[in-house]
This record gives structure tokens, C-alpha cells and sequence, in this order.
């Protein structure tokens, strides 16, 4: 392998990788704050179809992506309202929100498939994209993978340094305890959720814009699952979300240059590296009784009622 | 829309009773993806709305579609046949057992499988010869490509698969005795993400020219891209890629539909094998790039013309496989049942088929 390849391998993983991060990232917040959201596939694909249809409709790709961040939104919006106010069972609500995504995406996209757009083009950072190797790696993609690392480095600050993430941590920890020293539990669950869904929509339009610029049904194939997947892997911390999405991308890559460069591995075999991957981990996680205890928020999936006691 | 067409399939359920011989005849598909795939189950639906367009109200047609293959798929066949359809296509292979199970209880039903093996009196089996599509692809392949490097990008090791690689792969050294082949099992059949992955891991390796057995139209953007080339699979792909397109390789299933529809009419249906291409106007050759050099075109409407007219079969021997094994022995074509069960390379490829 000569270090050509190498840079667009790498270069390949970070851009194979960014869906997932972003995703992964909405999720994390989510979950941080004590509600699991399994919606993340169909809030993805309402993204992915109403950033293209903007996009399409109006010629402009960043009209798509607020589109897109809205219509994640929204459908987060309606999972909120159904577990926290009502307070649904948040699996059988989000698979719920994932079957009514993908088939309202169909609906609604069905018009626009086969149509093409110009999406958005890679920007090279000047002065950074010319440094030797690196540059090429990280520096020469499009505006949505630079904001992805921006929300990342964002996040990493909020949630360890901040007040807003020492809230959101005691909301997920013991929303009672949260309760009683008046912070409103059910305001930042509202919040973490809408973010989640915000990001789901921001994946979906990488997908339909960025990605693979056009629409096709089910487009975003299962990555709303792996990014679920992810936030175990990465023990609910922000800068292991970024590692493994990155470490996921270049698995899935891997699998196809490996194949081109001729070995002879089992392509089934390959394709299951990014779960193998999330296996080990959590073996080697739970082998720590006392650290697993540490990791997952303790009243995720939990409903809250401010008005019974814990 | 799946639920809509569930819905219909439990209305004509409970009229199932009324059914006349002066009703039209109803003939139920099953899809495994969405009518939307723009690729595999598009065209089944493009066939069956030719069916509907050529025998207006003397059919009735019911589809359902994103039938996952397994104990749903015996579900929905059995509703379908419960419906009162006459005659029942399932359009993937993994409905193979389901629908060879619904048959023997439905002894008035006729049933037909795409793509698979197994027939009984009432089953019969259809298949396209999808190789000849891929043997002219090869030929252009092999002259299109300036690094003399072809990529192949797989769904799964499947003898459909395998045959379609080697035909491709003969076409290209055909013309081209210096060309090399590197292939990439996406291993599915429909991810765009992935695709688009596979086709850029093939052209950072060199590849100019891209063959894909996969259905979403992502391969072409990829090429399109980085100003490549790629020919287009199962339907017309060449609006994505107004530059790289070369042409598609377009299924037809139309004609079929309209014979074997017509012989259920007739009385005169008969469980056969059936394997349809380029002869039986089953596949097309769709928008054939106009920027293609004249030389190129020319070999493209040569070989499309004796492959059409019969003169002219892919898999005439002598051929031997890469193991140096002869394959086909010369002067013989193989048959369609040894066609069903090609598990090896042809000469050349440098590659191993994954076990």
C-alpha cells in the first residue's frame, strides 16, 4: 500500500464516518439525559427526503440542511410528546417513530426519485489542507463534515465543562434528585431530545446531499441502528463518539480496499468488523464491575413523573 | 403504499366468494424492496404495469411490496392466493420456499418464481440471461478503460453473480488481452451508501470503468464525480450521470408477463424453466451514451446484434477456469441448467471467490 492510499482510505473513513457521528452524537445527548430514543433511522430518512426536496426545490443545499434539521425536529417533537407527557414506553414509541419514518419518506419522497442535485462541493481550507498527509485526511471535505467536527469540539466543552452539562447529567442520573433542587427535568429531556432530532436530520441530509446527492427509498440502510450501536461503544462519552465513528468508517472501508487489493477474506467476515469492534468493547468495559456502573445514564429509558417519589 | 396494497389484497379477500369466469383474471407480485428502488423491483412493477396497459380490464392486478424474504413472505403469498388471484409472481429469490409451499396448498393457483430452481405442477420458474447484458459491458469495458482496469462491484457470491463476472470479464479481454478486473463484494443489494463506498475504493485503486451488480444508482454519481466512467444495472440509470453513464443494461419483464398472462387465459400454461434475454427482448440496451468514441459504439451494436440473432453464446468453450481446469470443454455452450451452477472464475481473474 503506498501512501497514497492511505490518505484517501483515511480520508474515505472520515467522510464514511460523519453520518454516524452525527447521529451518534444527537443520540448520546439524548440518552444523557435519561431518554432512549430508537427513532433515530426514521427521523434520519425525514431528513434525508425533506433536505433533498428543499434542496431540489430551491437550488440551494443549505436550505436543504435547514430543512432537514427542522423536519428531525419536528418528528422528535412528536416522540417527546408522546414520552414524556404521556408517558409512553420510549422503545415501543421510537420503533414506532422509526416504521412511521420510513414509510412517510417513501410517501412523501416519491415524487423526486430519480432526480438529481448539485450538492455541496468540497471546500479545501487554505493554509491547513496543504500540510503534508493530515491535510488531505481532514481538510479537504465538504462544509457538513467540518461542522460535524465543530459540533463534536462544541459538545466535548458543553458536556464536561459547563453547567448546562453538569444539568443534563443529574437529569439523567436521578431526575428526583434534579427535581428537588428545581431544575425541570422535563424542559431538558424536551431539549435533548429536540437536539437529538436536530442531528438526525442533519445525518439525513449528509446521506441525500452530500453523500449519495439524490433520494431513494430506505436510503440510509440500517446506520441509524449502528449509531445506537456507537453510543455503547463509545460509554456515552462525546470525544469516543467521534473515535468511533471514525474507526466504524474505516472498518466499512477497509472491507471493500482490502477486497480490491486482491485478499481473499471472507467479505462476510469484514463486513462484520464495526460489530466485532463493539463487541470487544463492551467486553472489556464490563469486565470492570465497578466502572460499568459508571457508564450508562442510571434512569435511562426511565419515564419521570415529577409527581411520584423515587 | 404497502399498507394500500394490503389493504386491497383484504377487500378482494372478502369478495373472494363472487369470483366468475367472466372476472378478469387476477394476477397478484410480490416485491422484495420498494417499487421506488429505481433498479430490481421498479422494473417488476414497470412489467406489471404493462401487463395492465396491454390487457386493460380483462386483468386485475395487485402487488405488494418490501416482502421480506422469509416466514412474512408465506404469509403474504398465501393472502394473495387466498384473494382469488389466478396466477401469483414472486419476484426474489429467497421467495423460492414460501412460494413452493403456498403452491401445494393452492392446487388452483398458478404460481411463477423469479430466479430460482424448484417447479411443480402448478410453479413455474423465469430468469433473465442477464450475462449477455453483462458480456456486452465487458466489450466496452474493455475499450473504454485508459488504465486497463475494470472494477466489478458484487452483491453476493451467488452463481448469477459469478456467471454475470466471468461473462463480463471475457468480454473485456475479448478486446482488450492486457485488461485486469478488480472485484468488490458490497455484499447487498441495495445500499447506496455502501455502493458509493465500493466504487470509490475501486477508482482510488485505478479503476476507470465500473460494472455494478448492485440496484441503487450510486455507483454512477461516484463516477460521475470524479469524471469516470460506469454502466447502469437492471433499469435506466443515465439521468444520474449525464457524463459517465455508458448505457444500462435495462430489464424487461413486460413481454414475459403479457405471454404467460395470455397462456393462463388460454388454458395453455405449463410449469417450465424459463430464461429470457436480449432474444426474447427481455433486456435492453437503454441510453446508449451519445458521447461514446464511434469505434466503441460500433462493437457495442456488433456484439448486441449476434448475441440477438443466436449466433453468438458467452459461455462457448473451450474455456478454463483460473484454476486451469477446463470449464467448458470446446464446441459446447453451456446448457441453462449448467448456467444455474457456475461457482468458478474464468482465466485471468486473479481472485478468489469467497467462501
Amino acid at each position: 500500500m503506498d501512501s497514497d492510499l492511505i490518505v484517501q482510505i483515511l480520508f474515505a473513513a472520515i467522510k464514511t464516518g460523519t453520518p454516524l457521528l452525527f447521529i451518534a452524537l444527537g443520540e448520546l445527548i439524548c440518552e444523557k439525559s435519561g431518554v432512549l430514543n430508537l427513532g433515530q433511522e426514521g427521523m434520519m430518512l425525514m431528513g434525508a427526503v425533506v433536505g433533498f426536496l428543499a434542496a431540489y426545490g430551491t437550488g440551494s443545499a443549505g436550505l436543504g440542511v435547514l430543512a432537514a434539521m427542522l423536519m428531525g425536529c419536528l418528528m422528535s417533537l412528536i416522540f417527546a410528546a408522546l414520552v414524556l407527557h404521556l408517558g409512553a414506553n420510549q422503545v415501543a414509541t421510537g420503533l414506532a417513530l422509526t416504521i412511521f419514518g420510513t414509510g412517510l419518506s417513501a410517501f412523501v419522497g416519491s415524487g423526486v426519485v430519480g432526480q438529481t442535485i448539485q450538492g455541496f462541493q468540497p471546500i479545501a481550507i487554505p493554509l491547513l489542507s496543504d500540510i503534508p498527509f493530515i491535510g488531505k485526511i481532514l481538510f479537504t471535505h465538504d462544509i457538513l463534515v467540518y461542522s460535524s467536527f465543530a459540533i463534536t469540539f462544541a459538545l466535548l466543552y458543553v458536556v464536561n465543562k459547563t453547567r448546562i452539562g453538569l444539568t443534563l447529567k443529574a437529569v439523567g442520573e436521578n431526575p428526583h434528585a434534579a427535581n428537588a433542587i428545581g431544575i425541570k427535568v422535563l424542559r431538558v429531556r424536551y431539549l435533548s431530545v429536540m437536539f437529538g432530532g436536530v442531528m438526525a436530520g442533519m445525518a439525513g441530509a449528509y446521506m441525500s446531499l452530500v453523500y449519495t446527492p439524490m433520494w431513494v427509498e430506505n436510503m440510509t440502510a440500517g446506520r441509524g441502528w449502528i449509531a445506537l450501536a456507537l453510543v455503547v461503544f463509545a460509554s456515552w462519552r462525546v470525544g469516543r463518539i467521534m473515535l468511533g465513528a471514525y474507526l466504524f468508517g474505516l472498518a466499512s472501508i477497509m472491507h471493500l480496499v482490502l477486497q480490491g487489493l486482491g485478499w481473499s477474506i471472507s467479505p462476510n467476515l469484514l463486513a462484520m468488523l464495526p460489530y466485532v469492534a463493539t463487541v470487544i468493547v463492551m467486553v472489556i468495559i464490563s469486565a470492570d464491575q465497578f466502572k460499568e456502573k459508571l457508564l450508562a445514564p442510571r434512569s435511562l429509558g426511565k419515564p419521570f413523573d415529577p409527581r411520584q417519589m423515587a | 403504499m404497502k399498507l394500500k396494497s394490503l389493504l386491497v389484497s383484504l377487500g378482494l379477500l372478502a369478495g373472494a366468494s363472487a369470483i366468475q369466469a367472466a372476472e378478469p383474471l387476477k394476477v397478484g407480485f410480490v416485491y422484495v424492496g420498494p417499487v421506488g428502488d429505481l433498479g430490481w423491483s421498479y422494473e417488476h412493477d414497470m412489467g406489471r404495469k404493462g401487463l395492465e396497459e396491454y390487457f386493460g380490464d380483462k386483468v386485475k392486478t395487485t402487488y405488494v411490496e418490501n416482502v421480506p424474504e422469509g416466514a412474512d413472505a408465506e404469509r403474504v403469498i398465501t393472502q394473495l392466493a387466498k384473494a382469488g388471484n389466478d396466477l401469483i409472481f414472486t419476484t426474489s429469490f429467497g421467495f423460492m420456499n414460501p412460494t413452493v409451499k403456498v403452491a401445494k396448498r393452492f392446487p388452483k393457483v398458478t404460481f411463477e418464481h423469479a430466479t430460482g430452481y424448484k417447479l411443480s405442477k402448478n410453479l413455474g420458474t423465469y430468469v433473465l440471461r442477464t450475462y449477455e447484458g453483462r458480456y456486452i459491458s465487458g466489450v466496452t469495458a474493455g475499450m473504454m478503460t485508459k488504465t486497463n482496469t475494470i472494477g466489478y462491484i458484487g452483491s453476493f457470491p451467488i452463481p448469477e453473480v459469478i456467471r454475470d463476472i466471468n461473462a463480463a470479464y471475457m468480454g473485456a479481454k475479448s478486446v482488450n488481452p492486457d485488461v485486469k478486473m478488480k472485484i468488490v463484494w458490497a455484499n447487498t443489494w441495495y445500499d447506496p451508501g455502501k455502493e458509493t463506498d465500493a466504487a470509490n475504493a475501486l477508482m482510488d485503486q485505478g479503476v476507470d470503468v465500473m460494472l455494478q451488480h448492485t440496484d441503487s444508482p450510486a455507483p454512477l454519481i461516484a463516477a460521475e464525480k470524479r469524471g469516470l466512467r460506469a454502466i447502469g444495472q437492471a433499469s435506466d440509470q443515465s439521468k444520474f450521470a449525464p457524463n459517465a453513464h455508458i448505457f444500462s443494461v435495462r430489464d424487461d419483464w413486460a413481454p414475459y408477463y403479457i405471454k404467460q398472462v395470455q397462456a393462463v387465459m388460454d388454458g395453455t400454461w405449463e410449469s417450465k424453466d424459463f430464461w429470457g434475454g436480449f432474444q426474447d427482448d427481455m433486456l435492453t440496451l437503454a441510453s446508449i451514451n451519445p458521447n461514446l468514441p464511434k469505434d466503441v459504439r460500433a462493437k457495442i451494436d456488433a456484439t448486441l446484434a449476434s448475441i440477438k440473432s443466436g449466433e453468438f453464446k458467452p459461455f462457448t468453450g473451450p474455456i478454463k477456469d483460473n484454476k486451469g481446469n477446463v470449464a467448458v470443454p470446446a464446441n459446447h455452450s453451456l446448457t441453462d441448467v449448467e448456467l444455474a451452477q457456475v461457482n468458478w472464475y474464468v482465466e485471468g481473474i486473479t481472485d478468489e471467490i469467497p467462501r
